[in-house]
């Protein structure tokens, strides 16, 4: 583990990523504490705090009743009074109970107080579809926190940006979000010995290429990747960008991804309407318009909540084939 | 106000300050049949509930194999060991009541008369199925019952279940709307946002808390600085009663009583319902914060154990009797499994229907 200078393990999953960075800041900063519904005996409803709660301690490691609004709020005040406290919220459709607190006081606070009051808070939830669970376990909507001035929004989207990208946000003076997509936790990698912490203000090319930019994110950057992987045994290079952070956007980083390559696809599992989609193809259009060899093509989820059955499930979000297609029509 | 049918219903705080809701009480009290009065419709009434607890069951325990043969999918929530609840309280409502529920709502489903079919094809992800494929197991619906689904924000349905209500009142309807809901939703606002509209504007709404002692993992000891639910509801101005939830006989009695008088305008009534899931939260849970004793023993206490002893000790039960009612249940799920297997799939061009009332008909999807 890089946390104490031994090597990791080869073969980390995602979920064990995730736990190893909150073991990390667990360890080294006693003003980090982790609550949130299940993640101590249980060990979160998705496995990521699994032993937590027996190496840290029930003060440390809190199980919270079903109170979304109330300890996301307390975990704000927590803030407030010094502590760095890392909040767990099952999923992003369970987080819309806390949305008041999120915005009306950790991203405006710091505002409203003419700048006494930093909230120096992380809040972690899952987000996205793909395991069946049906319209109220399922949405994406990492964009509308993305809308919020004051906060800052995280999407990690491999296993090394699992393990890395807590320690900055916690180091964040400002309120942080972190997004992980359901379909991830089971993804495995290596993680580098001495990766350094992710420097959360840029964006990060997984894949370079010549003739085509997949700009995206979180859970859909393996699709990405899959379909660049198609498109080059057509003899079509494309690169993938994975945005890493969704507010700010490093609009530097596709401005120049667009200069190279002439064509854009944007993947984002959200709904195509007011997404973070149509905001990074507002900011193509705005900052790369004259490098544009043909329209921006954008693949997001169908605008409906996503149903149950698979078949429909399937057909509702974006899917490899159709980040391919995109790619074919804005090629040409 | 506990009856002799209902040894284990603890009259617990009970409130209800207005002269109206006193008075209410009283006249719900005559109306009861005294228990040394013989009754001799009482077999074929067990009859009818032990054969709704177990459609319930064995509904469930086909779930389970579907789930593991990968018919079923997405969260599945069990409701076994919990189905008094569901069938006594169904047994106080009348068609025109409606119902509001949980993601562990399959018991609540049947017990509403939706049609083993139905949520079977349901789970299944068919056109067939009580939400046309798109709920899955954690959202049946079915309007023509009045059964309102399906909620899988936990405390999500209360606040809806209390514009039901006011709505049934506005318009002058003596209908009364159930809404049930587990321990843990006592710990959200909208619990108690709902429990003060409700008491506040005097609503025909029965609030059916199913406290089977946990939420997900967390115990109630854990998760509520009081445990004592029915007495912090009924700080609300509303009167409330803890029950045996694992006696069916107590549970219809008791929702039977409160049914009564929040349809004569005594206002919100709510019954905690004591019970115990036996199974874990749902397929995914690892089940690992329970003390394996403690659900021995609650299995001891086995809600359709209890009722097919009582009715063998009174001579109302034989052996045939039962095996038929078994073959009676399993036949009825035998042929949901197979209708739902053979239902069709909704095409995907279908997939923009039902987001707006105006459907969509525009084959293109994204
Ligand atoms: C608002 C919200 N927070 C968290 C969850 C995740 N969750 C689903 S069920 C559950 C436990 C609920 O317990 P309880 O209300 O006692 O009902 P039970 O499952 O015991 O029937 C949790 C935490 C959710 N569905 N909704
Ligand atoms: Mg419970």
């Amino acid at each position: 583990m890089a946390g104490d200078g031994r090597p990791e393990e080869r073969g980390t999953t995602y979920r064990q990523a995730m736990r190893e960075a909150l073991r990390e800041a667990l360890r080294s900063d006693d003003r980090v504490f982790l609550m949130g519904e299940d993640v101590g005996r249980y060990g979160g409803c998705f496995g990521v705090s699994l032993g937590l709660l027996e190496e840290f301690g029930p003060a440390r490691v809190r199980d919270t009743p079903l109170s979304e609004s109330g300890f996301v709020g307390a975990g704000i005040g927590a803030a407030l009074a010094g502590m760095r406290p890392v909040v767990e919220v099952m999923t992003v459709n369970f987080s819309l109970l806390a949305l008041d607190q999120i915005l009306n006081n950790a991203a405006t606070l710091l505002h409203m107080s003419g700048g006494q009051l930093p909230v120096p808070l992380v809040i972690r939830m899952t987000t996205g579809a793909g395991r069946q669970l049906g319209a109220q376990h399922s949405h994406s909507l990492e964009g509308w926190y993305a809308h919020i001035p004051g906060l800052r929004v995280l999407a990690p989207a491999t296993v090394e940006d699992a393990r890395h990208m807590l320690a900055p946000a916690l180091a964040d003076p400002d309120p942080v979000l972190i997004f992980e997509h359901v379909t991830l936790y089971n993804a495995s990698g290596e993680i580098a010995p001495s990766t350094a912490p992710v420097d959360l203000d840029h964006a990060v090319t997984r894949r370079p290429g010549t003739d085509i930019s997949l700009i995206t994110y979180g859970g859909s950057l393996p699709k990405a990747l899959a379909a660049a992987d198609e498109l080059a045994t057509e003899g079509i290079d494309a690169e993938v960008i994975d945005l890493r952070t969704l507010r700010p956007l490093d609009d530097a980083a596709v401005t120049a991804s667009v200069a190279r390559t002439h064509r854009a696809v944007v993947i984002d599992e959200a709904w195509r309407t007011g997404s973070l989609a149509a905001e990074i193809s507002a900011r193509i259009a705005e900052e790369a318009f004259y490098e544009l060899d043909a329209p921006v093509e954008r693949v997001c989820s169908a605008e409906v909540p996503i149903p149950y059955a698979r078949r429909l499930e399937e057909a509702a979000l974006p899917q490899t084939a159709d980040i391919v297609a995109a790619a074919h029509r804005t090629v040409g | 106000m506990s009856t002799a049918r209902a040894p284990g219903t603890r009259s617990a705080a009970t409130t209800g300050t207005s002269a109206k809701k006193a008075a209410t009480r009283k006249r719900g009290a005559k109306t009861r049949r005294p228990a040394d009065r013989p009754d001799t419709g009482r077999g074929a009434r067990r009859t009818g509930l032990l054969t709704a607890m177990l459609r319930i069951r064995r509904f469930e325990e086909r779930c389970v194999e579907l789930y593991s043969a990968a018919k079923i999918r997405g969260f599945v929530h069990l409701y076994i060991g919990e189905e008094a609840v569901a069938v006594g309280v169904n047994e106080a409502l009348g068609p025109e009541d409606a119902v509001v529920s949980t993601y562990r709502e399959h018991g609540h489903a049947l017990a509403r008369g939706i049609p083993a079919e139905a949520v079977m094809a349901e789970m299944h992800g068919r056109t067939t199925g009580c939400s046309g494929g798109r709920g899955g197991s954690m959202h049946l619906f079915d309007a023509s019952r009045r059964f309102y689904g399906g909620n899988a924000i936990v405390a999500g349905g209360l606040p809806l279940a209390a514009g039901l209500a006011l709505a049934d009142r506005m318009r002058g309807q003596e209908h009364v709307t159930c809404c049930f809901f587990g321990d843990g939703a006592f710990a959200e606002g909208e619990f108690h946002e709902t429990a003060n509209l409700a008491a506040l504007w005097n609503l025909p709404l029965l609030l059916v808390c199913e406290n089977n002692l946990y939420a997900m993992g967390t115990g109630i000891e854990r998760h509520e600085a009081q445990t004592d639910l029915a007495m912090r509801a009924a700080s609300y101005g509303m009167v409330a009663w803890a029950v045996d939830g694992m006696d069916v006989e107590a549970v219809e009695d008791a929702a039977r009583r409160a049914t009564e008088a929040v349809r004569a305008g005594a206002g919100p009534h709510f019954l905690e319902l004591r019970t115990y899931r036996f199974r874990a939260h749902s397929m995914y849970d690892p089940d690992r914060y329970r003390d394996r004793t403690e659900v021995e023993q609650w299995k001891g206490r086995d809600p359709i154990g209890r009722l097919t002893e009582r009715m063998r000790e009174n001579g109302e039960l034989e052996d045939a009797e039962l095996a038929r009612i078994e073959r009676q249940v399993t036949d009825e799920i035998d042929r949901a499994v197979d209708a739902a297997a053979e239902a069709p799939e909704e095409p995907v061009e279908n997939l923009l229907r039902h987001v707006t009332s105006a459907s969509i008909s525009s084959a293109e999807v994204r």
